[in-house]
């Protein structure tokens, strides 16, 4: 049935698993920023920056302290996430009164000056991580060769979208992060911090974008653009999505991965545009974005 | 004012006088000074094939000639263009008008050098080619201004894939950056491999830059081809072979990149890289010549060089003799002079300039080592065979350059 697109089923269906795989790179970035946008209301464009620091800490705790992937897993979201905690109190703090564009601005600035260090520091051609020897090799699904590395990235990041989605849409604490949003004032007059709260927000849209920076280590390399690259689409992505929606942003995220895997074969020139192209037709359509509430 | 007849004839005679001595006294070198322009990618993509250590290699050329050329001093300035010609052009023309640079080098990126060369013919200075090897500026775009020193997608390509199909690797996909880089190097080696009795099963075009390549993977390894040819740039090239391992196309089918810096190679490790065959105009551990002054080089950058900054060596090295043999910096004369004398340094032995501005030397096909073979620092590659200059590049008599006279 698929020989008048000129590929077979397998192959096909190899397509729509790497679609998949690089659309929960997408979700999970995606994720960060709307759990960033949604709460605080800052665009944050150190996105990149921070999920190129996931990486570079997975890196660098390899080289100089011997701390191996799993353990990397954990403790480079932590690290990012401790930065942008301090980021949060010494310089966006003063911002949130603001229009957003400061935000945007701020962000933007830092993640160029992150960069820039970076590249200072380690030059473009970055350094090698090594897939985690448990994940080496590959399984013969039958249609194609599925590296297990990949297979881990999609089961990885399907499971921290759902532990985020479900934290913030079913628990207690999720219940104070939104409410202090709609309402910060009256919130803190029921005794709830809510300045901790936002900081620790940001902290935690932080470390999501190191996590997704620790899982692409093993497969690009690691270096200092990598973030600067992603970041554009990742945006589009929450734009699609509706800026702020947390089930939005993981949805899309995948769903675009599908959509540009597919592009790839049929139009692969047009790869890099289709998502932009797709952000055109939505926002002509719903300005809110497909799971965005207009306000 | 009307100019009566007399005080005309003095003018013209007084600066019939005046001319010849003013052309004394600012000497045979214009403005008291060889002013060397490198133009490169200083933070970009390009940065560590080229960037700052085309800058390191031009000094360095400098301090070997001794500092001065016919008495005069010689004057180093760096830009980064970004690799995109609209900058490159801008600053390539002011570079020209205002600060009296002579000559420019290096040049990293191919649409970027085919801007500026143009710019640099129509002001009457000379451009130098070492990174923007494409076989355009020695064909479409060749301009008896410019010279391309190091590298271009035609030997790249046909170095790989003639001697990869004569190997048996007859059948060929190729997975290539949808640019002017990307095309030509991708045609180019396809008509080396037909050439060689092998046939392309298929082409797949990305954008660039993209650093996922899992999908145009599997298309390559549906096609069953024996050789995956990797018409990207370097770093693409590079995470490429490394994501091929990952879904168990390496070994069984093998990847050809068309284009691979040493820089890259170090980056992505022998562990992955290893078995990859294609070509160079340099390596470091070639010989003690190469070695000696790859070790200079080193000592600084702590990196070894690439052919692009060992190519920005020679070719400044080559202008600076060329201005002292034609006893000018007078761009024409000094094209005759770096076309009629023999390239002879580390990098290039009897290079030749020819008049399509190729400069003709021999091109080296590399193996990458197994990590078993590897047993110092930066012993990455073993030497396969010297391909000819001769053998490497097109050959004259398919040149598409207008000023190459046809028999």
């Amino acid at each position: 049935m698929f020989e008048w697109l000129g590929i077979t089923p397998q192959g096909l269906y190899g397509q729509l698993l790497v679609g998949l795989i690089n659309g929960s790179f997408y979700a999970t970035l995606s994720l960060g920023l709307a759990v960033i946008f949604g709460l605080l209301n800052i665009v944050n464009f150190t996105h990149g920056a921070q999920y190129m620091m996931g990486a570079f800490v997975a890196w660098m705790g390899l080289t100089y302290f011997g701390i191996n992937y799993w353990w990397s897993l954990i403790l480079a979201p932590l690290v990012v996430g401790v930065v942008g905690i301090i980021l949060e109190l010494t310089l966006l703090r003063r911002l949130y009164q603001m229009d957003h564009l400061y935000g945007l601005l701020l962000t933007f600035g830092l993640a160029l000056i992150i960069e820039g260090g970076f590249r200072q520091a380690f030059g473009i051609s970055g350094e090698r991580y090594e897939i985690p020897e448990a994940l080496t090799g590959a399984t013969n699904l039958g249609f194609m060769y599925l590296p297990n590395y990949r297979a881990w990235v999609i089961a990885a990041s399907l499971v921290v979208c759902f532990l985020a989605w479900f934290v913030i849409e079913r628990t207690k604490l999720g219940a104070y992060l939104r409410a202090g949003t709609e309402n910060p004032k009256l919130l803190q007059a029921f005794g709830v911090n809510v300045p901790v709260l936002v900081t620790l927000t940001y902290g935690f849209g932080a470390a999501l974008a190191g996590f997704a920076g620790v899982l692409a280590a093993p497969i690009f390399q690691v270096n200092p653009v990598m973030g600067s690259n992603l970041l554009i689409v990742v945006f589009a992505v929450v734009v699609i999505g509706g800026l702020g929606s947390i089930m939005g942003s993981i949805l899309t995220g995948l769903g675009l991965g599908l959509i540009e895997g597919l592009t790839k074969v049929f139009y692969p020139e047009g790869s890099s545009v289709v998502i932009f192209v797709i952000m055109a037709i939505i926002l002509l359509i719903r300005p809110a974005g497909l799971f965005g509430k207009e306000k | 004012m009307r100019l009566s007849k007399k005080t005309l004839t003095i003018a013209v005679c007084a600066a019939c006088v005046a001319a010849p001595a003013a052309a004394t006294q600012t000497d045979k070198i214009s403005d008291g000074v060889v002013k060397i322009g490198v133009m490169t990618d200083m933070s970009g993509i390009a940065s560590d094939m080229a960037g700052p250590g085309s800058v390191l290699a031009a000094k360095m050329a400098v301090e070997d000639f001794g500092g001065k050329v016919l008495g005069m001093p010689i004057e180093i300035v760096s830009g980064d263009h970004q690799i995109k010609p609209d900058i490159a052009s801008a600053m390539a023309r002011r570079w020209l008008d205002q600060e009296k640079v002579d000559v420019i080098a290096d040049i990293a990126g191919s649409l970027t050098a085919i801007a500026v060369v143009k710019i640099v013919k129509d002001k009457n200075r000379i451009a130098l080619v070492s990174g923007g090897g494409n076989s355009r500026l020695t064909n479409e775009d060749c301009t008896d201004r410019s010279a391309n020193w190091s590298y271009d997608t035609y030997a790249m390509a046909n170095g790989t894939g003639r001697t990869l199909t004569q190997q048996g690797g007859d059948s060929w996909f190729f997975i290539a950056v949808d640019n002017v880089f990307g095309r030509s190097m991708q045609q180019d080696a396809e008509a080396a491999i037909q050439a060689a009795g092998g046939k392309v099963l298929g082409v797949v075009r990305h954008p660039f830059p993209s650093s996922d390549f899992s999908s145009y993977l599997l298309q390559a390894q549906a096609s069953g081809a024996k050789v995956i040819g990797l018409a990207q740039s370097s770093s693409e090239a590079g995470i490429n072979i490394k994501q091929a391992a990952e879904f168990g196309i390496t070994p069984k089918q093998k990847m050809a990149p068309m284009l691979l810096m040493i820089t890259e190679t170090h980056a992505v490790g022998l562990k992955t890289l290893q078995g990859a065959v294609f070509t160079e105009s340099f390596y470091w551990d070639r010989n003690d010549e190469t070695r000696a002054w790859s070790r200079r080089f080193f000592e600084v950058k702590k990196r070894m060089p690439t052919m692009i900054q060992a190519g920005v060596y020679s070719q400044v090295l080559h202008y600076l003799k060329a201005v002292k043999a034609a006893g000018t910096d007078e761009a024409g004369a000094v094209m005759a002079k770096m076309r009629a004398i023999p390239v002879n340094d580390f990098f290039a032995k009897n290079g030749k300039l020819r008049e399509d501005g190729l400069m003709l030397h021999d091109m080296y096909l590399m193996q990458v080592k197994s990590p078993e073979e590897s047993r110092y620092p930066w012993d990455y590659y073993k030497l396969l065979k010297v391909i000819p200059g001769e053998q490497a590049f097109q050959p004259l008599s398919k040149s598409r350059c207008p000023l190459v006279k046809k028999q």
